[in-house]
């Protein structure tokens, strides 16, 4: 079976990395998340050991993870992390930001140096403020306002990427294989309340830095196992409200989706996984009429934003995660706790390894999301 | 013979196997792939969580597992046996054609997908628990028994039930409800039927210490592809 959230050639930076791996072979990705209910911080150490149990399942060619509640100094400002081919797209990039938003901070990412790792960027992080006086005369919110600066970089700045965007989060990614990309972006140092992870295998576009994953718009990051067959129909929809797929990958177009659905429109992330996982018109008619009239809603309203084709997701987003098969289930997931922890991979071995005594093992129903948040503010 | 898995990727771990002529046990593993892969005599019993493809191939010998096993248990095995002492992920028994699975909790879903028989060879799922939805997706042949035992609230096996089965037949314990396709049947079990699955109901009751008076005593449906019924239009409708 096909796998893992990509397609064509990449036409956006196209002299960025070096361009490999055009090979198609069979396998799937591997995806994994661990989320404290209680909001206790904790390193991603565990979610290496998740990882590299489910080596087999990515190629060296992408991994990477997201963590929430990491920045809690800067947590009133979004934090960009930001890919530079060289120093030219960077002061580039830096004059754009200093005309938009107050640069708090800056700084090079910290990374260790190790053979696994190689054609390394330069990797950025800026803690930012959108400047009020522009935010208001654009009359959009701040975090409109911010959407439309990733997307201007990413989308006109040659040899610049900015690929995580959040507040009080973040986003570490490269090519490698995912308990390599742990270890180079030391996140065994990293502290936070819910981690996503990606190991990848990617197989119709070359994997490079940029394109693996999450993808990350704000505080929203998806990991995504699988292959879309609707992105076209997707991109179409989305590309209306200003989002540009400029990496012409499956995985970046559920990201921008579910932004559209939950920031923009307001949906919960339950709402979002009926309308991308939409149950079938078959399953919906069995449905009590209340739920079947709620359903039908939103499968009609967002009719272009229905995910086919196989794949399992974990949506991180500010105080929780969702976890989520397409509704006819051909990618596997699990969820597992123990104690205050919950964990979703996709295989067991890999829940055992980041916890020996997670148990309660429950696997989830095709288009069955599950919302794990934490209790409180975070 | 015993072999520790821990810190051993599946590679090494099945070469032992392979290059052993004993009795294997596999202990502390963490989803090692492909365990007991071909084997054709021996016993590899694991003492924990499976990896994928468990016993795929499997061509006369047993592989029992203390523990959990993942998707694709027993992936195009021709005969012999695999024992679950716990639930299995997807694909349960994908494309068997010949041997026994008996599995003591839940299956995932597409348990049975593709199985097939032919001639003498007739293989043979149980599964004591529920199951995910498309049991018996495109079945061609042999037996699926799912008891459906313990299911609190749950259904006994999800949406598109046999959706595309063209030959074999599943045994429903006490099913309720079940959603079917429009190609096939449910019916009541006849007393043949129930005297030809009576051995294998027995023989997981004895695996996994279960009263078979109990199991047995509750009625037994049957779903089947309806007569005269030919393989087409065999996916489901969006």
């Amino acid at each position: 079976m096909p796998m893992c959230g990509t397609r064509d050639p990449i036409y956006f930076l196209g002299a960025f990395m070096r361009l490999e791996g055009e090979v198609r072979i069979p396998s799937g990705c591997a995806i994994s998340a661990a989320i404290s209910r209680k909001g206790r911080l904790f390193t991603g150490e565990a979610m290496i050991k998740a990882m590299e149990t489910m080596h087999e399942r990515s190629n060296g060619l992408g991994g990477g993870f997201a963590a929430y509640g990491i920045y809690p100094e800067y947590k009133d400002y979004y934090a960009f992390h930001v890919f530079f081919t060289d120093r030219e797209a960077r002061k580039e990039t830096e004059a754009f930001l200093k005309d938009r938003f107050e640069v708090v901070d800056s700084s090079v990412i910290a990374t260790r140096t190790i053979p696994e790792i190689t054609d390394v960027p330069l990797i950025w992080r800026y803690f930012l403020s959108p400047l009020r006086s522009i935010v208001e005369r654009e009359m959009i919110g701040e975090d409109e306002y911010t959407v439309r600066a990733v997307t201007r970089i990413n989308s006109t700045i040659n040899g610049a990427y900015v690929f995580s965007s959040g507040k009080n989060m973040g986003t570490f990614k490269a090519v490698g294989y995912p308990e390599d990309v742990g270890k180079f972006y030391r996140i065994d140092e990293i502290e936070g309340y819910s981690w996503t992870a990606h190991g990848r295998y990617p197989t119709n576009t070359p994997g490079w830095w940029g394109g693996a994953h999450p993808f990350s718009l704000l505080d929203f990051s998806v990991v995504h196992n699988g292959e879309i067959s609707s992105y076209d129909a997707n991109r179409r929809f989305v590309e209306m409200f200003g989002y540009r797929c400029s990496l012409q990958t499956d995985t970046e177009v559920i990201t921008y989706i579910l932004d559209y659905l939950i920031r923009r429109q307001g949906l919960t992330p339950e709402e979002s996984a009926n309308v991308i996982a939409a149950p079938f018109w078959s399953t919906i008619e069995r449905k009590s009429e209340e739920e079947r009239k709620r359903l039908t809603y939103l499968r009609t309203l967002y009719s272009s934003l229905l995910i086919t084709g196989p794949f399992s997701i974990v949506l991180g987003f500010t105080g929780g995660i969702m976890a989520l098969n397409d509704r006819l289930k051909l990618r596997s997931m699990v969820v597992g706790e123990h104690n205050d922890m919950v964990y979703v991979a996709s295989e067991e071995a890999a829940v055992l390894a980041a916890d020996r005594n997670a148990g309660s093992f429950y696997f989830p129903m095709g288009g069955e999301p599950v919302v794990v948040k934490v209790e409180g503010e975070v | 013979m015993i072999v520790d898995a821990q810190n051993r990727d599946y590679r090494e771990v099945n070469e032992i196997i392979r290059s052993s002529k004993e009795n294997i046990e596999v202990i502390n593993p963490l989803g090692q792939r492909f365990l007991g892969a071909g084997l054709r005599e021996r016993r590899v019993n694991v003492y924990g969580i499976a990896g994928n493809a468990l016993g795929c191939y499997l061509d006369g010998g047993t592989v029992e597992v203390f523990g959990d096993a993942q998707d694709a248990v027993g992936d195009t095995m021709n005969s012999g046996r695999i024992i679950i002492h716990g639930s299995t992920g997807d694909a349960l028994g994908y494309a068997m054609r010949g041997g026994r699975i008996y599995v003591e909790k839940n299956a995932g879903y597409r348990a049975g997908i593709h199985m097939k028989a032919y001639g003498d060879k007739c293989p043979v799922i149980v599964i004591g628990g529920r199951t995910g939805s498309f049991l018996g997706e495109y079945q061609a042949g042999g037996l699926i028994i799912v008891l459906g035992l313990d299911r609190g609230e749950y259904p006994i096996s999800g949406y598109f039930t046999a959706a595309g089965m063209y030959g074999g037949r599943i045994f429903l314990r006490d099913p309720g409800e079940v959603l079917l396709q429009k190609e096939v049947e449910m019916r009541s079990a006849e007393k043949e039927e129930m005297e030809e699955i009576k051995e294998h109901i027995s023989e997981w009751c004895t695996l996994f210490h279960m009263d078979e008076e109990k199991v047995l005593d509750a009625p037994f449906y049957v779903v089947s592809p309806k007569k005269g019924d030919t393989p087409r239009q065999k996916y489901v409708a969006n």
